[in-house]
């Protein structure tokens, strides 16, 4: 009984994971047809962000709840109004051109503080015992951040003028223009908002996971895999496929091994598309944000 | 190339006209050819970056001390972006473009296997200064690392007796992993322990959860791990998180040679255990110099140095004393000088090349972490290669260029 439910709370933790480090892909995706490929990049920034703010004796909840998502927003910003801007509606070359922006942040990140930093901080919060097992107090905490996340997006898009403003551009971005609103200002604003969400799942993620120049590439393909999965509504779409990605590939990694976990993980997804093309919520929930 | 006795005679001629002044600069300017091939970009290059600066700082000292039989030595490094294309591309332009005297490359097992082949069908001398699962067996290929007998069969033993006899085995998903997990179960055996179970990572998975609920499932008196690469780092911290790493203490054979102990924080990484040839923390006056002038010529970017870093410049210098004793770079007679028991006391003490396998018999230091540092515990000296002397021979056959393990212990007659 103390495994059922211990390993239950990990397998919540690993499906709260998977949405946290595809939301904001799933915000600049599902309102712009953007697909960023720096995305793995953004989240590492995020955890640079806070390992360097640490190093200098910032604290680590100021630096992974408001430093991150706010520093690595404003790079979000201004990549949007020198790259991504100029490429609206042409996917491949967006593919291609935040492909470039990964390998040139990767370069600078490099270049500035080496290939590895040291870095301090261990996970605040305890241990949760449950009978003989125990869970990570941190990652408890991370999976209620991660579900009000998703409920401050919501929130956002349906009670605020802004997400009201940025759906109706979603759905059709000539018509809003004609009804007087600057599409390209909400464009910028969305991206930076995706990035700020991606940054704080970065800073996050940072005490829990090696912060390295590198690692966003070991992020970037679950995160589209599931953005794709999921298909064009942000947070149904992102909430149902990590939820069927991360379970499948928690359960499947606690039989048999991780390398079978992974696997089931990118089998489910081939065979989701094979059946959904478009994705969850391009079959089901179609109604939904 | 073939020549036309006419062309042959117009360039001879040439030549002949032009002679002093080609003779003069190819004096000057004839460097011996040293290449290095690490990765110093994507996710191998917490392990290649200090590995460069350390091959540059060797080959700039015999330099500076007057270069090796009168000749500068002429280093050229590529960057194979941790790609074993590139490694492939790179190991044939240096030795087909840049007809190198010597090559040392290679950090992860694969892509020591995709270029090795390459060196000896050129005939350039490789060496490979990383520590490996062993069995390489080839006449022209000197891997200076250590490997599991030398590391695994003293670390197993000391931590079994420490913490327990059952032992969970993780480890990194290709061959440097499964042949290690291999070497972890055969001495857990050996030592009267039950490797439990064991488990294999690719190297980009960064949740561990469920892994880490099936540890505490078997319940076991140590893990051991051979984790790589910047991913695996969050195991430790996840282990950490879920406060394991107080109840089931861990062992590596990786932990540290990437700089992982600065990478987690001090009471993440607290007691783990590990066994090199070498830590920065050795104690002696070469390694305190060595140290000191590494950190002097990098200033405050200076990275942590580790087995790796330091075998890459130990490595130089066999090389280096070979030639001078050899008298010459012709690969054969440098090869002879090698295995005539050429050593070099560097850093971490005496490495000395043994013939039968063109390995090193070198010191092994047992650590504990203690604040992101390794405190020495035990030091074995003069360790032998004695896993690949179990299947690699090359005084009584040196026309060999294989990979014992390639399909495991079992394929190559070791019981496990």
């Amino acid at each position: 009984m103390d495994l059922v439910v211990s390993l239950a709370l990990q397998i919540l933790y690993g499906i709260a994971n998977l949405a946290l480090i595809s939301l904001g892909l799933a915000i600049i995706f599902g309102m712009m047809r953007v697909i960023n490929l720096a995305h793995g990049e953004f989240l590492m920034l995020g955890g640079y962000t806070v390992v360097i703010a640490t190093n200098n004796g910032v604290n680590i909840w100021i630096a992974m709840l408001v430093l991150a998502p706010l520093v690595v927003g404003v790079i979000g910003v201004v990549v949007e109004r020198l790259l991504i801007r100029w490429l609206y509606g042409r996917m491949i070359d967006t593919l291609l051109a935040t492909w470039g922006l990964s390998l040139l942040i990767i370069g600078l990140v490099t270049s500035i503080f080496g290939a590895s930093t040291a870095t301090t901080i261990s996970p605040p919060l305890g241990v949760i015992t449950i009978g003989s097992y125990t869970s990570s107090g941190y990652e408890m905490f991370l999976i209620v951040v991660t579900v009000l996340l998703l409920v401050a997006v919501y929130a956002t898009l349906k009670l605020t003028t802004l997400g009201l403003v940025a759906r109706g551009t979603m759905q059709n971005a000539e018509m809003s223009s004609a009804l007087g609103v600057s599409t390209s200002r909400i464009y910028m604003i969305t991206f930076g908002l995706g990035a700020a969400v991606t940054g704080l799942a970065g800073g996050l993620l940072a005490p829990i996971t090696g912060i390295l120049p590198t690692i966003g590439a070991v992020y970037i393909a679950k995160a589209f895999i599931t953005v794709i999965s999921g298909g064009m509504a942000i947070l149904a779409g992102t909430a149902t496929a990590s939820a069927l990605l991360g379970g499948v590939n928690g359960i499947v990694a606690f039989l048999t091994g991780p390398t079978l976990g992974e696997v089931a993980l990118l089998v489910t997804a081939i065979i989701l598309l094979r059946l959904m093309p478009r994705g969850i919520t391009g079959t089901l929930f179609r109604k939904s944000l | 190339m073939q020549l036309k006795r006419r062309q042959f005679l117009a360039s001879a001629s040439a030549a002949a006209l032009a002679s002093p002044a080609i003779i003069g600069r190819a004096v000057a300017a004839d460097g011996i050819k040293f290449v290095s091939i690490l990765d110093q970009s994507n996710g191998l290059d917490i392990y290649g970056k200090p590995m460069v600066e350390t091959t540059r700082m060797a080959v700039d000292e015999i330099n500076a001390a007057g270069g090796l039989l009168g000749r500068p030595i002429d280093l050229k490094v590529y960057d194979p972006q941790s790609s074993i294309q590139l490694y492939t591309q790179f190991a044939t332009q240096a030795a087909a473009g840049d007809r190198a005297d010597v090559v040392h490359a290679g950090i992860t097992s694969a892509s020591r296997e995709a270029i090795r082949p390459t060196f000896s069908r050129f005939r350039v001398l490789y060496f490979y200064n990383v520590l490996y699962e062993g069995g390489v067996c080839d006449i022209n290929n000197f891997c200076t690392g250590s490997t599991p007998a030398q590391t695994v069969e003293k670390l197993v033993p000391y931590t079994m007796n420490k913490w327990g006899k059952k032992v969970y085995i993780i480890a990194a998903d290709y061959n440097y992993g499964q042949i290690t997990a291999q070497w972890v179960q055969k001495y857990v055996r050996d030592n009267g322990g039950d490797p439990v179970a064991t488990e294999f990572f690719p190297l980009d998975v960064t949740n561990f959860g469920p892994t880490i609920k099936k540890i505490q499932q078997a319940q076991p008196d140590m893990v051991m791990s051979a984790l790589v690469g910047g991913a695996h780092v969050s195991f430790y911290r996840q282990y950490a998180a879920a406060g394991m790493n107080a109840s089931i203490p861990i062992a590596s054979t990786t932990f540290g040679v990437g700089n992982e102990h600065k990478l987690i924080s001090a009471e993440e990484g607290n007691g783990m255990i590990c066994a090199y040839s070498y830590f920065e923390e050795v104690d002696n006056a070469t390694n305190k110099a060595f140290v000191q002038r590494f950190r002097d010529r990098l200033g405050d970017d200076a990275p942590a140095l580790n087995e790796l870093a330091a075998r890459a410049y130990e490595g130089a210098y066999i090389w280096a004393e070979a030639v001078r004793q050899a008298g010459t770079t012709e690969r054969m007679a440098v090869i002879e000088a090698l295995r005539s028991g050429v050593y070099y006391d560097g850093p971490s003490g005496r490495v000395q090349i043994e013939p039968k396998t063109n390995h090193a018999n070198q010191n092994v230091y047992l650590a504990e972490l203690k604040d992101q540092s390794f405190q020495i515990l035990e030091t074995y000296e003069n360790q032998p290669p004695t896993d690949t002397l179990l299947v690699c021979d090359l005084v009584a056959d040196p026309n060999q260029s294989t990979f014992k393990f390639e399909n495991g212990l079992k394929a190559a007659g070791i019981d496990i």
